[in-house]
């Protein structure tokens, strides 16, 4: 992988999260529901923010130095 | 209620704790090896993020607002996806120039102005004050809650959080000033806050462990409950998509997205301390999940605690007083101690982070003014600079307990964070912006900062002072001098945002807009200009920018001047170093050119930070200033020589991957020609040996007229057969010569290969039933046509079938032939009962002349059938070879591709 291929990734990966974790995607959680037990906001912020850290180690570890 | 003996001695045994770890830390460094030089130590040091402000603010601000403390943590995951781009351009830059500071890092950018560097450190100050407040109130609060309160708080001297900020700058003395390192890196500080960053982890999930499995049956039993609450279920939601509200949303993330680069502490940590900028691609994902571990437990302890007090009131000590009210006065200590490792961490860094730039920023500047201190030649200043460093901690640390003292009860703890955070924050555009725009200017940064601080001051601080009753708030309600469109939370008439939102708004657009505006108001002065090139175009570490200096200087005036800041033996040895790079044979033969000036200036920055180092040198050098396009004229050749520098790497390149073609094919020439060498003595010698005896027997029967005439003709038949051989072998010589040279004729037909396989064992089959072989014919009903020279494959049949039967026991030899296809073609086996072939002689029994070894009796042949057979079978795309899980016996195999296979190589299979 090209230093610049990984970090227009990394970029794009900003601007995903960026997205996921403002209006108006997030309202789309933002319903009065428990799932599996579990308020559904609160439950869905701290998914999605798994997933955002996840995703950038896979991308930042394999950046070449 | 525990006894505050207890708690007073568990706290200053962790103190204890924390010091042993950090002097632990200084040893390994002093022994070069490094115990934070690490990425996962580096990451944990980042969580110095984590103050007092989360570890107990956040349950409160869960408890009256619900998911509301997250944004505070989503900003620096998303800050930390750019990490690898924008903090490792920052830790190059602050590398290369030796900036300890982000008061350091705006001036030195914006030609190294005091006068900037001043700002910011004032601007630091006042926003870092109320945050140092904030810490000491968590400790004094949850002291309080442990063990009563600690003495009165009326009167200071009888406060016991006095004492603790004292104890804590005695503290922050030991770790930040016991030395002065011109890189200002303290290893051993940063061991202990990794250590303490753990801490308060593993605290944070104990207490949030013991509220959901303890107290309450999981967190679905947790949530159930609070679901059956409206006005805690309501907690759950944002509460439908009020647009402001997600404005707010977005303005937290923002702001803790710069906070987490600005605040002095990180700075400190991320830029400052970095030991290797690789850490970063572990740490920039390893801190977001630090982060995500210390807030998950977060609303199931404020909804615990909301649950079992039934009121938010002191929902900021949630934390301790919910397992102190469960009786777990261990856990409850424990989460003390979290909290106290949170508040600990976090003074100690900022103190030595700010006390760095008061002393480098505020007090050098002055004194370097001072007549008498300029006066006093040489000395030793080291001590001085560590005197003014303890005297500001000492400062910090009382001027947050005075505004603990004054304002501390008025405020919840968030509130507070956020005013710190809103400060900070206007450093992103002149720091962030200098790092990619070289048009901006000093005048551009100075104009912006000032900007976005008064509007900080006035729509933030202001209120936030007045709310905490100093003074009248009628000016809030009314507006001063009752001016509505001036009132601070709605100014110019702009209501319904949030009082953080609004301010954040109005000063951030204020800080650009002057910013940016002034910047393009007029060009870069010459030095700002250089300044802005060397930031913007930092590269990686390999290349020394180019030196913007003109003048005369001597190294006999520089070394006393770097001695008296950075200690004389010190400098002693990084004037050595120039020494040995230039190919200097001693310091006093170092020419003080304009590399070497920088090389000194860059040593003092240090530490004493770049406007006082650039200060010092303009004062014991002299200077030339630099016209502007002088500056662009050095850039242009510095370009220059960066492009030359790269086409010659890429020539010298080019030219190593030309001289190691050249050398493989050198290689494969010789090994060609020690082949060909090889094969004509092969071929002289095996025509030497029928030669020999033919001429022997001629000899003979010449010397000798009256030899019988059944002599003669048994010696005229061994003439004949050794003439036949001879003629064989110079037959297959020409045959393979021309299979290789490519000139052989091939009459390629469609091939029955069952049918030519019949056909082969036909004519051997008379002389293998005379030498009492038996012949097995193992084929399918019918195998794909295939394209080739019929004779060319018999020819390789019975080169097989001929070595088989030299090499069988005679008799009860035995001999299969089998034919096997498929989709991608034909693969025929030739498998005997003999002695088979030697491990050695596996991969040589295709080379030309080598003959099999049949048990000690020579099989007769030339040592070409099996190379032609080779050649043959590649012509037709295939491949030949020998079995090794053959059993007893040999077996040769070859594959042959099914029709219409191109010939694959008709031409330059030579080998």
């Amino acid at each position: 992988m090209t230093p610049r291929l990984g970090q227009q990734r990394l970029v794009g990966l900003f601007a995903a999260g960026l997205l996921a974790l403002n209006f108006p995607l997030l309202a789309l959680w933002d319903h009065d529901l428990l799932v599996l037990g579990l308020p559904l906001f609160p439950a869905a912020l701290v998914a999605v923010w798994a997933l955002l850290i996840a995703a950038l180690g896979l991308l930042i570890e394999s950046q070449p130095d | 209620m525990l006894s505050p003996s207890l708690v007073i001695g568990t706290s200053l045994a962790y103190l204890l704790l924390l010091f042993g770890v950090a002097a632990w830390g200084d040893r390994r460094a002093l022994q070069g090896r490094s115990a934070v030089g690490n990425a996962w130590a580096y990451a944990l040091s980042m969580a110095v993020y984590c103050t007092a402000w989360t570890y107990f603010g956040s349950v409160g601000r869960a408890a009256t607002t619900g998911v509301w403390f997250l944004p505070i943590y989503l900003g620096p995951t998303l800050a930390m996806v750019l990490a690898w781009m924008v903090l490792r351009k920052m830790i190059r830059i602050a590398r290369r120039w030796r900036i300890t500071s982000i008061a350091d890092f705006v001036a030195s950018r914006y030609g190294k102005s005091p006068l900037l560097a001043g700002l910011v450190t004032l601007i630091t100050v006042v926003g870092i004050v109320p945050y140092i407040a904030l810490q000491l109130k968590a400790i004094a609060t949850g002291y309080a809650l442990l063990a009563g309160p600690a003495g009165s708080a009326e009167v200071w001297w009888r406060d016991g959080t006095f004492y603790a900020a004292l104890l804590l700058a005695g503290f922050t003395m030991m770790f930040g000033t016991r030395h002065l390192d011109s890189a200002e890196r303290h290893e051993g500080m940063v061991a202990a806050i990794a250590f303490e960053s753990v801490v308060k982890l593993l605290a944070f999930l104990a207490v949030g462990v013991f509220v959901t499995w303890g107290l309450f049956g999981g967190p679905q039993d947790l949530f159930a409950r609070v679901a059956a609450q409206p006005e805690l279920r309501r907690l759950l939601t944002l509460g439908g998509s009020d647009a402001f509200a997600w404005g707010q949303w977005f303005a937290l993330t923002l702001l803790s997205m710069l906070s987490v680069i600005f605040l002095p502490r990180q700075f400190q940590v991320i830029v400052v301390e970095n030991v290797d900028e690789r850490h970063l691609k572990r740490a920039a994902w390893v801190f977001p999940l630090y982060l995500w571990l210390i807030n998950l437990f977060v609303l199931p302890i404020a909804f615990g605690g909301l649950l079992f007090f039934g009121s938010a009131a002191q929902a900021d000590a949630f934390v301790i007083s919910l397992p102190l009210a469960q009786g777990a006065l261990w856990l409850a200590l424990a989460a003390f101690i979290g909290g106290l490792s949170a508040a600990t961490g976090m003074i100690i860094v900022e103190a030595i982070a700010v006390s760095t730039m008061v002393c480098n920023d505020l007090v050098m500047p002055v004194l370097l003014r001072t007549r008498r201190f300029r006066s006093r030649h040489g000395g030793d200043l080291t001590r001085l600079l560590l005197a003014i460093r303890r005297a500001a901690i000492l400062g910090i640390l009382l001027l947050g307990y005075l505004y603990f003292h004054l304002a501390g009860e008025a405020y919840a703890l968030v509130s507070i964070g956020l005013i710190s955070f809103a400060a900070v924050a206007q450093f992103a555009p002149a720091a962030l912006g200098g790092m990619y725009w070289k048009g901006g200017t000093r005048a551009g940064a100075l104009a912006g900062l000032l900007a976005g601080f008064s509007l900080w001051s006035y729509t933030l601080m202001l209120p936030s002072i007045a709310k905490s009753g100093w003074f009248p708030d009628a000016f809030l309600t009314q507006g001063p001098w009752g001016v509505a469109l001036l009132k601070p939370e709605a100014l110019f008439g702009l209501a319904g945002l949030d009082g953080l939102t609004h301010s954040l708004f109005w000063s951030l657009l204020a800080n650009v807009g002057a910013y940016v505006g002034i910047s393009l108001w007029r060009a870069p002065s010459a030095r700002e200009a250089s300044q802005a090139a060397l930031f913007v175009d930092v590269g990686d570490s390999a290349h020394a920018g180019p030196a913007f200096w003109r003048g005369q200087a001597a190294v006999a005036d520089l070394l006393p001047l770097a001695g008296r800041f950075l200690g004389e033996a010190r400098a002693r040895t990084l004037f050595a170093d120039w020494a040995g790079r230039v190919g200097a044979a001693r310091i006093e033969d170092i020419r003080a050119d304009a590399p070497f000036v920088q090389f000194v200036e860059t040593q003092l920055a240090g530490a004493i930070g770049s406007a006082s180092a650039r200060a010092l040198i303009a004062s014991s050098v002299q200077e030339e200033p630099l016209a502007l396009d002088e500056v662009m004229r050095i850039l242009d050749e510095a370009s220059q020589l960066r492009a030359y520098s790269r086409a010659l790497e890429e020539k010298s390149a080019s030219l190593q991957r030309a001289t190691a073609e050249l050398r493989a094919a050198n290689q494969q020439l010789q090994s060609l020609d020690r082949m060909k060498d090889d094969f004509m003595s092969s071929v002289t010698h095996e025509l030497r040996t029928p030669l020999t005896s033919i001429r022997a027997l001629a000899e003979l029967m010449a010397d000798d007229p009256g030899m019988d005439a059944a002599q003669r003709q048994r010696f005229i038949g061994i003439i004949v057969t050794e003439t036949e051989r001879l003629t064989r072998l110079v037959n297959q010589v020409l045959d393979l010569a021309k299979i290789e040279s490519g000139h052989a004729e091939w009459h390629n037909t469609e091939v029955d290969l069952a049918a030519l396989i019949r056909q082969a064992a036909q004519s051997m089959a008379e002389m293998l039933r005379e030498q009492g072989t038996e012949l097995v014919l193992e084929l399918p009903e019918a195998a794909p046509p295939l394209r080739a020279d019929p004779d060319r494959l018999t020819q390789v049949l019975l080169n097989l079938l001929g070595n088989a039967a030299k090499f069988v026991p005679q008799p009860g030899g035995r001999i299969a032939l089998r034919l096997r296809a498929d989709a991608q073609g034909c693969t025929v086996q030739v498998q005997d009962n003999g002695p088979g072939v030697p491990r050695e002689d596996r991969t040589r029994i295709f080379e030309k002349f080598h003959q099999g070894d049949a048990g000690g009796r020579r099989p007769g042949g030339t040592g070409l059938g099996l190379p032609i057979s080779r050649q043959i079978v590649e012509h037709f795309g295939g491949r030949i070879g020998l079995r090794d899980d053959a059993g007893q016996g040999a077996c040769f195999e070859f594959w042959l591709p099914c029709a219409p296979a191109a010939p694959a190589r008709e031409e330059g299979d030579k080998a």
